[in-house]
């Protein structure tokens, strides 16, 4: 049973990880910048969660307070810091992006504090259930059900929908699209406020998993979804999925196998770095870097 | 001069050496590092076990060398197979990589880090200027670096690396070349760190490190050594600078690292370049 309770947690945290990932796969396909101030709209998503959620009694309201909040602050973003930044190496706007983030994230702590903030009524996290042996909790499931909803919804939307095909079109041949009409900038900014919400659904999700929510939230989760999106081949959504899962997988079995000698960041870098290694460029690797 | 201002100086001889070394493999390259804390920390673990081992100075500053650029050769290794954001990528890996591996090694210290390091025998003032003359090298070696026919084929292999292999630039080699320079060098500071607080900690390497290096490349404009070494100097000295709003300190460095670079792109030296033109108009 030990090694299925394994599997549980791998395949709660993978999907956490896709969720929070797509956001910068879509960022990373139309820009080509490496989004790390998506970790603070990750802790922005969780912080406007839990603080809605205590006043009001509901959880519901603080996810849908925080899909309301996020988009606008990451369009926001796009406008003032990248799109003037765009011109240059892609380090210049990577390093604004890093200053966005340590800004946000002490914001975050003279605001609501160093010790973080803890949800009132958190019955989710807390009702466990056990299936012949194997234990989970309300939030796990509701993670694993958020991202078949993410991805599937995803998946209808860039092959069924006009504004999707557009999407996909202008991510691929961006001048093409232009020449049929599509408009590239409305189209980054969907992906701004498409991706900051999933990100912030993702942050609240993390929260309540660990009930709660303090200033460094983001940051570890950050860097790994930087590494998946890498891996997953840059731009790719499936390949993000696929990348996000391998990697929970990799962090829950690797902390019990080799977990005396590595930490679980090292791990999931370690198993990164090797299928790098062996596909440059990424699962998926439609696209060269 | 009193023990803060030693201290102080000695820090920043210490980042000078680590930035401009990064931009020997980042600017003048084009190889973009993330990792940078991983060959410093590499560097400043081989001196202390070297130095408890044999109390040599010397025996601890070249195995700090030694290990930084062979560490350092082995991640350029994969830049032979990846490029751009995927070496970004990896490089953030081998730094994490790194702080992992060794906080859980007993022989390391583990999570508490390698105390009583013995004295380098100089003292503190000694430490410093020990640390100042090896930026001053350092620097020195970066200018030549860029001046010579070394200098012109990493930035070619850095601007195109195919249009490099048509004029005969072997592209790998260089690229090896420039990550065995710059984290020699960054092994070097790493030792220099050793003898300047005697403790060492995974901490002190860690990716936030590599990060503000990166940033500090950034600012100073990529590729120039001067713009580096005054954003290098001016970036230790920030944090001193505005202690006086104590509590406010990482949200104003946050807040100046996004105005600067929101404003000025091109680092400092993309600002001098542009003040010059604008003086040669008027």
């Amino acid at each position: 049973m030990y090694y299925i309770d394994l599997a549980v947690t791998g395949l709660s945290f993978g999907c956490m990880y896709a969720v929070m990932a797509v956001g910068l796969t879509l960022v990373y396909g139309l820009l080509r910048i490496l989004h790390i101030a998506h970790a603070a709209v990750f802790a922005l998503g969780a912080y406007v969660t839990v603080i809605v959620a205590n006043a009001t009694g509901s959880v519901g309201l603080g996810f849908l307070a925080a899909i309301a909040v996020t988009p606008l602050f990451g369009m926001a973003v796009y406008r003032l810091l990248y799109e003037p930044l765009l011109r240059y190496r892609p380090d210049v706007p990577m390093i604004a992006s890093v200053g966005l983030l340590v800004l946000m994230q002490d914001a975050f702590r003279i605001a609501f504090g160093e010790q973080g903030i803890t949800f009132r009524h958190n019955i989710y996290a807390f009702t466990i259930f056990d299936i012949s042996g194997v234990r989970f909790n309300a939030v796990q499931i509701a993670i694993v059900v958020c991202a078949i909803v993410v991805f599937v919804g995803l998946h209808i939307f860039t092959t069924r929908t006009r504004i999707g095909i557009g999407w996909r079109a202008t991510v691929s041949q961006p001048k093409i699209a232009a020449s049929f009409g599509i408009d590239a900038i409305r189209v980054r900014y969907l992906s701004f406020a498409v991706g900051s919400a999933l990100a912030a659904v993702a942050g609240g999700l993390v929260g309540l998993l660990n009930n709660l929510v303090d200033p460094v939230i983001g940051s570890v989760v950050s860097y790994k979804a930087l590494a998946i999106i890498v891996l997953g081949g840059l731009g790719s959504v499936r390949g993000t999925l696929m990348a996000s899962l391998v990697l929970g997988m990799v962090e829950a079995y690797g902390t019990i196998f080799v977990g005396s000698w590595l930490n679980r960041d090292a791990i999931a870098f370690i198993a990164l770095i090797a299928l790098l290694m062996i596909r440059p460029q990424g699962f998926t690797g439609a696209r060269a870097a | 001069m009193s023990a803060y201002e030693i201290s102080l100086l000695s820090v920043i001889g210490i980042n000078v050496i680590l930035a401009v070394s990064l931009n020997m493999i980042s600017g003048f390259c084009g190889q973009i590092s993330l990792g940078h804390g991983a060959f410093y920390g590499a560097g400043a673990y081989a001196a202390a076990l070297t130095m408890i081992a044999s109390g040599s100075v010397v025996f601890a500053l070249l195995s700090a060398i030694a290990v930084g650029a062979l560490f350092g050769i082995l991640v350029g290794f994969t830049s032979l197979r990846v490029h751009s954001d995927f070496l970004a990528v990896t490089t953030i890996g081998a730094n994490f990589l790194f702080t992992g591996f060794v906080r859980k090694q007993g022989w390391l210290g583990g999570e508490m880090g390698i105390s009583g390091i013995p004295e380098s025998g100089f003292g503190a003032a000694g430490n410093m200027i020990m640390i100042l003359l090896f930026a001053c090298t350092t620097i020195a070696l970066s200018v030549y670096i860029s001046h010579s026919w070394m200098g012109f084929a990493f930035r070619a292999v850095g601007q195109d690396e195919d249009t490099a292999a048509t004029v005969g630039i072997n592209a790998g080699a260089y690229k090896l070349a420039a990550f065995g320079i710059g984290t020699a060098l960054a092994g070097l500071a790493g030792g220099l760190y050793t003898f300047f607080t005697q403790f060492i900690t995974a901490d002190a390497f860690d990716f936030i490190l590599s990060v503000m290096l990166m940033a500090m490349v950034v600012i100073g404009g990529i590729g120039s050594t001067p713009g580096v070494v005054v954003a290098a100097v001016v970036l230790t000295l920030l944090p001193e600078v505005i202690r006086f709003v104590n509590n406010y300190r990482l949200l104003v460095f946050g807040g100046l690292l996004v105005l600067f670079i929101r404003l000025a792109p091109g680092g400092l030296a993309g600002l001098t370049r542009k003040l010059a033109t604008i003086a040669a108009k008027s």
